[in-house]
């Protein structure tokens, strides 16, 4: 199961990230064989608008199926949802304290985006 | 002439300059309102609608049954407006800027535009003022394409004064709405929060490269650092609009202070007789 993480950094150790669509990275983790790679988003921070769609589409193209990040927009989370992937949300400082949290079943399920659209 | 009124901060009185403005000059003008979220000049002018239309942008529209997920439109669009997704495109139109781009690039022509329409354009007679305002559906992103429709009448004004009323802020829809002006006139207010707007839409115009004056309104609130920069930086101050218990009560009525108050419709023709030298000579120093 690959597990999606808004991410200030490209590895496990990296502070988290509390926004979605402009995270730096998105850290994906392969909770079968414990590994990792890290998507960079670069891209859409520097993007004028539409960074939470294009976000949304390269997660849902990563084969993520568990997202977990503190705040969703409306658009990006139509995406997410619509793609059937389940959204959790989270408040710590590392990735690897937000994987942790997950597999610990200890997360809280956000079923619909949490915040306003920024366009 | 073509005068824009512009500010950095809302509320620092660009629609109460505007409105008064357009009253005080007697003879027949036009005034654009294209603050599009909140065209306020009517609450002051009145007037009877005298045209009232919607006004529609193209955004792209999908065949599904041609699109084989290549992506190609998604690359192309500068806006992020288009991801694809279950292998088909998907179209968010609210982020979408109108440039054709995607629908002319893709390969099995599946895209095709369409309107969306995103608000109104309406004509006002009120005495000497023709009022053409825009007005953005709710819930719409983009004013721009209202802006660029309400300064289409420009042309169908060419022979009388145009006022130009732009939305507070900085970014493109104020500097849509100033472009291609002869003057702007930036109101301010002499508070922190003014004087730090201020600056930023002085800057804003500079760069679009505009001769620009000052209006100081509720002048006497707060402090004069308003005043003081102007005079240090030798930025012309067109007028000072006393700050007052009774201006604050009249437009909270809806009135025109010009028509209540013959002491501001003096104000005002004193600003008009400052527009006309500055726009005639030029006004090529205060660029």
């Amino acid at each position: 199961m690959k597990i999606c993480v808004t991410s200030s950094g490209a590895t496990l150790e990296s502070p988290f990230d509390n926004r979605f669509g402009r995270a730096p990275y998105f850290i994906i983790y392969n909770s079968d064989d414990k590994s990792f790679s890290a998507i960079d988003n670069s891209v859409n921070i520097k993007a004028s608008q539409g960074a939470g769609i294009q976000a949304a589409q390269l997660i849902v193209d990563s084969g993520a199926k568990i997202l977990l990040t503190s705040n969703l927009g409306p658009k990006a989370g139509e995406l997410i949802y619509a793609s059937g992937i389940k959204v959790y949300q989270v408040e710590v400082e590392s990735v690897k304290e937000a994987i942790d949290l997950y597999l610990k079943k200890e997360l809280k399920e956000l079923k619909e985006s949490n915040v306003e659209g920024h366009a | 002439m073509k005068i824009a009124i512009a500010s950095g901060k809302g509320g620092t009185g660009k629609t109460f300059v505007s409105s008064n403005l357009a009253r005080s000059y007697k003879q027949r003008i036009a005034l654009l309102d294209c603050d599009v979220e909140e065209p306020n000049n009517k609450l002051f002018l009145k007037g009877e609608i005298v045209e009232q239309r919607r006004h529609a942008v193209l955004v792209p529209k999908l065949k599904s049954d041609l699109c084989d997920g290549c992506r190609v439109c998604q690359q192309v669009c500068e806006f992020n407006s288009i991801i694809v997704m279950g292998g088909k495109a998907m179209v968010f139109e609210d982020l979408c800027h109108s440039c054709g781009a995607c629908t002319l690039m893709c390969p099995q022509k599946a895209l095709y535009e369409v309107d969306h329409e995103i608000g109104n354009i309406i004509v006002r007679k009120s005495k000497n003022v023709e009022l053409v305002e825009g007005l953005l559906d709710v819930g719409k992103a983009l004013a721009v394409p209202l802006i660029r429709e309400v300064k289409s009448y420009i042309d169908h004004f060419k022979d009388i004064p145009i006022i130009i009323d732009s939305p507070p802020g900085t970014s493109c829809p104020m500097v849509w709405t100033i472009e291609n002006s002869d003057y702007v006139v930036l109101v301010a207010e002499s508070t922190a929060f003014g004087f730090h707007d201020f600056k930023i839409a002085l800057n804003t115009v500079k760069d679009v490269d505009l001769p620009y004056g000052v209006v100081i309104n509720k002048h006497g609130l707060g402090d004069n650092r308003v005043e003081k920069y102007c005079i240090e930086n030798n930025i012309p101050i067109l007028a000072r609009i006393p700050f007052s218990k009774e201006v604050a009560t009249s437009y909270s009525k809806g009135d025109l202070l010009v028509e209540v108050d013959p002491s501001y419709q003096k104000i005002f023709e004193q600003l008009w007789e400052e527009l006309r030298n500055r726009v005639s000579s030029g006004a090529k120093d205060e660029k």
